[in-house]
């Protein structure tokens, strides 16, 4: 009985492709690697690129509207470094399986190990890129304390979230090829309407609060963020984070093992 | 103890950007690949594989015969895992590898001996398993320095001779072959044949799917003839090659 259910089935998939951890992180390197493989300095063009964007945009927006660049700049960076993440990974994530066909069609193994690969590419980036918060911290002068370290469990948080979307949004995406386009629009939406480039204190009045707190986007960028800039960790998005994660996962195995056996013909 | 237990499977494709198919299209379907269906005035289904029942068990060596588009890859495919059937009864035990594309995993930009730690990854080799292989593998090989050397370096003979080596050092119990593996001139071509000969012995059960009558007299014990992914004919080797190559 237990073990013709749809959760069961995708816990079979999933578990076992987090016990083969190893697989996906070799892949996952693979992916970063071989992009760079000619250049001279490798993969450091992704910290580079990140740096410039991020230096940029926070001195042309924060001269334009007068903002203290002493505390603008290292917010930006958090916020646009932990949104990058989160973006990349689920843009990423609905080519999971379109994206491993060859791969699918020839060897057996997890469809789990596709997403873990995914996931693991993207924080790959992330750790390139999380290098400019120092450096941009100590060129505006902006204090780091012991709290940062918080940003670890809290990258842990997205990461354990992520990997539910990007299951969901593999098995949709599949079988509904035009999604992945819609997907693209919805984060760029996401990203305008969620505190990253501005922030909070900046909303009119007249804007409900719940615009920010019913988001969880902001409480994920706030996970990583919030320590990073040296505030304690805050109780609310913690809670919504998890329960989030417990919640989403459960609909992911159930999802992956609905369809799993079918995923293979709509390659 | 490996084996595969197969009855009355059927494998469908939905092909969900099909438009409607003239009448032409579907006479010129039936001649070469399996039946096309249109279920319920809209979704169209390949039906790629029929009421196919099968059992073997260790020991046996099957091959695969039957024209372009006979379901020869499908079926292939079932007894990997890779399709579950959408009818009929599919059971399989056994550590299965298939050798249908042996570059899967390899990267043009990295050294050889990375490549041999991918592709072997890839096929499902521990990192240990891997570490304890990969001097023998790159012995056989016989790239010498060139295993440091990038493989999109390498001559196309060179770079099957890496793919062939490395693919060929694993321990399976299922084993599935679209044709046979050869790789490079005639020096390698013997110690190639040697090695996978080795390999056959090690297998349980083997599937080759092939064109080649004396490929097939040479490693099948059984063969399975498909015809518009249904059997045609199973039976001994000898008898079922007769009928198919008489057939034309």
């Amino acid at each position: 009985m237990l073990k013709k259910t749809s959760f069961y089935i995708g816990s079979q998939d999933a578990f076992p492709a987090l016990r083969e951890y190893w697989l996906p992180f070799v892949l996952a390197w693979q992916d970063i690697s071989v992009r760079y493989k000619r250049s001279k300095i490798g993969q450091f063009w992704l910290t580079i690129n990140t740096f410039i964007y991020i230096a940029s945009l926070g001195v042309i927006f924060g001269t334009l509207f007068r903002l203290n660049l002493h505390e603008y700049l290292p917010n930006i960076c958090a916020a646009i470094l932990t949104w990058n993440f989160i973006n990349t990974s689920i843009s990423d994530g609905c080519l999971a399986f379109i994206n491993s066909d060859s791969v699918i069609l020839q060897i057996k193994m997890p469809f789990f190990t596709h997403i873990i690969r995914t996931v693991t590419r993207n924080l790959i980036v992330f750790a390139h890129n999380i290098v400019i918060f120092p450096i941009i911290a100590l060129c505006v002068g902006y204090g780091i304390n012991f709290y940062a370290l918080f940003a670890i469990p809290g990258l842990l948080l997205i990461l354990i979230n992520l990997l539910w979307v990007c299951t969901i949004l593999a098995v949709v995406c599949t079988r509904f090829r035009d999604l992945h386009q819609v997907v693209i629009s919805l984060l760029q939406i996401i990203f305008y309407a969620t505190p990253v480039v501005w922030d909070v204190k900046s909303l009119p009045k007249d804007v409900s609060p719940l615009f920010v707190t019913l988001n969880p986007f902001y409480d994920f960028i706030d996970l990583v963020k919030r320590p990073l800039m040296g505030q304690p960790p805050g109780m609310n998005e913690w809670l919504l984070c998890s329960a989030l994660a417990v919640i989403g996962w459960c609909v992911a195995l159930c999802v992956l093992g609905k369809f799993k056996h079918r995923i293979a013909y709509w390659l | 103890m490996a084996f595969i237990h197969l009855k009355n499977v059927g494998v469908e494709f939905p092909i969900f950007n099909a438009q409607n198919r003239s009448l032409k299209n579907k006479v010129f379907n039936l001649a070469t690949g399996g039946k096309i269906e249109s279920r319920e005035g809209k979704l169209t289904v390949v039906k790629s594989l029929e009421d196919i029942s099968l059992d073997l068990v260790d020991g046996d060596r099957i091959g695969l015969i039957g024209h372009n588009g006979a379901g020869k890859t499908t079926l292939l495919r079932v007894f990997s895992g890779i399709y579950a059937p959408t009818s009929g009864e599919c059971a399989i035990q056994g550590k299965c590898v298939s050798l249908i594309n042996i570059q899967l995993g390899i990267n043009y930009e990295e050294t050889g001996r990375s490549n041999i730690k991918l592709r072997a990854a890839m096929m499902g080799m521990r990192p240990k398993q891997i570490e304890e292989k990969i001097e023998e593998i790159a012995e056989f090989s016989g790239l010498g320095h060139f295993l440091d050397m990038p493989f999109r370096t390498y001559s196309s003979g060179m770079q099957i001779r890496l793919a062939f080596a490395t693919s060929t050092s694993i321990d399976p119990e299922i084993l599935i072959m679209d044709e046979w593996l050869s790789a490079g001139d005639e020096n390698f071509k013997e110690k190639a044949n040697q090695r996978m000969s080795q390999l056959l012995d090690k297998t349980k059960i083997l599937i080759l799917a092939s064109h080649s009558r004396e490929l097939l007299e040479r490693n099948c014990t059984k063969i399975l003839w498909l015809e518009h992914g249904k059997v045609k004919m199973l039976g001994e080797s000898s008898e079922v090659l007769d009928k198919y190559f008489s057939r034309s």
